[in-house]
């Protein structure tokens, strides 16, 4: 008997995907929060001071995407309602039950409180200045306390540094706590792995400078101020960093599964020369790896005027994001194209105006946007040096 | 004097943090059943409840006393681990009022293939039909078998 969309030997429950595209876009989501707190912490923690222009801006990006991540959870796993039952009667030997906690914890224990001491001397000073609904708004977040004496800021200089320092291992947590949820499948040879957390954080790296650097060159652009190359430059060369042991470590697993060859690699080399031969081989290593490494490392290794490098940057920046959310995919989909048997293998069809559909996902991935457009003018992530050079400027 | 001299709006969203999971404990402490946890992970009252719940199954030791002669030629056949329910469906009604509850044949067309039609994920072993070879005419299933004993005719063990 022949099923469409199989070929060989499926069990019946493998035929269909039970985790869909929403599922590929969450932990892309998480890994761009983690990667763009870390680079927030450059500056803060390891003293980078290079980064420093895209350090507000870094955590801003990460809580906007930090809002939207649980959104493609709620929306493949229905019933939103309940999703307050994870926090009511916690189920502590459930790795994905514990979601809630660590992400409200990255949520409201790193990244709200960073940012409100960060931007508290702001807040202040708009409490005073601003009129209507805005005066009120600053007024709440300053919560009463309008003292902005260098003592009070220096105490929220030491205070944000903490938090930071707490932060790093949380958003390491955060997003190695996805990589876990696949890594610890052992049921799934594609998935299980103890390297994976580890790469998981160091993708997550990647795509989250490779984001903010965008953000940031986008921002310039259209705020009319000139980028600040030392900057660029600096965010760059970690991209490159990150990059060159993200892909020595999705090497290391693919040489260590290659001499291995388990009972399951026939079957996982077959998938990986035909379903998955675009998305992994041509996207994911090709165009989204190799490419991009060999931009930043060409910027390293010839001097480049200023305008070739933007572009050379900013092309690199947009492959490493499409290359890491090729990434992503091959993970969660890659993984449950094979059957169990390894005799078979399935076909993922996605909708597109469906619950799990397209369109949600290119809507989730959008969301974040808006959302940081807002942030950003509520809270301008811009030293005052050029945020006054913009508004002379339009 | 300032409470706190300068770090003040610490204390003060240290006690916003503070309300917060003051008020997460109020409202867990009102949703969450009283009874939840007492026997594992669930409302330890369901049991109570579930269990006051009618009773939809006889059990096949109640089609015995009056169908033994069935009972009888089903445990001779290959059907023998199957129990009356499991295609007669829920008879708890009818065992409570034999006269008044008839119970409703059921309708072998869609009845026995339910696990007789193939399905590669069942053992080899197991009798499987792919139904438009095995029946091109339609017929119902018990024009040849007897569901009690279906191989019962057929020269092999019933």
């Amino acid at each position: 008997m022949t099923m469409p969309a199989v070929q060989g030997y499926m069990y019946p429950n493998e035929r269909e995907l039970a985790w869909s595209i929403l599922i590929v876009i969450y932990p892309y989501i998480t890994g761009l929060v983690a990667g763009a707190f870390i680079l927030a912490s450059l500056e803060r923690v390891f003293h980078v001071e290079a980064v420093k222009p895209t350090y507000r801006l870094a955590l801003l990006t990460a809580l906007a995407f930090l809002l939207v991540a649980p959104l493609p959870l709620q929306l493949h796993l229905g019933h939103p309602e309940r999703s307050i039952e994870m926090y009511l009667t916690p189920h502590r030997t459930s790795a994905m039950a514990m979601f809630g906690f660590v992400y409200l914890w990255y949520l409201m224990a790193v990244l709200v409180l960073e940012i409100w001491l960060d931007f508290r001397a702001d807040i202040v000073r708009a409490a005073l200045a601003e009129r209507g609904w805005r005066r009120w708004f600053y007024r709440v977040l300053t919560l009463g306390s309008y003292n902005i004496s260098p003592r009070a800021l220096a105490i929220d200089e030491r205070a944000g540094y903490i938090v930071t320092v707490v932060g790093i291992p949380s958003a390491l947590l955060l997003h190695g706590y996805v990589g876990f949820i696949f890594g610890s499948v052992k049921a799934n040879p594609w998935w299980s792995s103890p390297l994976m957390p580890v790469v998981f954080i160091f993708s997550a790296m990647v795509s989250g400078i490779a984001a903010v650097l965008l953000i940031y060159m986008f921002t310039s652009w259209r705020r009319r101020c000139p980028i600040d190359m030392r900057c660029l430059d600096s965010i760059a060369r970690y991209l490159l960093y990150t990059f060159l042991i993200d892909f020595s470590l999705e090497m290391l697993d693919l040489v260590h599964r290659i001499y291995e060859a388990d009972e399951s690699f026939r079957s996982l080399d077959f998938m990986l020369h035909t379903k998955l031969y675009l998305s992994q081989v041509v996207i994911q290593i090709y165009i989204g790896t190799l490419v991009p490494l060999a931009l930043l490392a060409l910027t390293q290794i010839v001097s480049l005027g200023v305008r070739h490098r933007k572009r050379i940057y900013a092309l690199a920046a947009s492959l490493a994001l499409v290359g890491i959310f090729a990434m992503r995919w091959n993970v969660v989909i890659g993984g449950q194209l094979f059957s169990k048997s390894f005799l078979g293998y399935t076909t993922y069809k996605i909708g597109f105006v469906t619950r799990e559909g397209l369109l949600p996902a290119i809507v989730l991935m959008l969301l974040p946007i808006p959302i940081l457009w807002v942030l950003v003018k509520l809270l301008p992530p811009w030293p005052a040096d050029t945020a006054a050079g913009a508004s002379a400027a339009s | 004097m300032k409470p706190f001299g300068e770090a003040g709006h610490l204390l003060r969203v240290a006690l916003v943090y503070a309300l917060g999971v003051a008020l997460f404990l109020i409202v867990r402490a009102i949703l969450v059943p009283h009874s939840f946890g007492e026997f594992g992970y669930y409302r330890g009252r369901a049991i109570a409840q579930v269990a006051a719940l009618p009773m939809h199954f006889a059990g096949h030791q109640a089609c015995r006393s009056c169908h033994a002669d069935v009972v009888a030629l089903k445990r001779s056949g290959v059907h023998a681990g199957l129990h009356c329910e499991a295609c007669h469906g829920p008879q708890a009604a009818h065992v409570a009022n034999p006269a008044a509850v008839r119970p409703v044949l059921p309708r072998v067309a869609t009845l026995c293939i339910r696990c007789h039609a193939y399905n590669p994920a069942r053992p080899h072993s197991f009798p499987q039909i792919v139904v438009k070879q095995h029946d091109p005419g339609g017929l119902a299933c018990n024009t040849c078998h007897q569901p009690h004993s279906p191989l019962q005719g057929f020269g092999k063990k019933t």
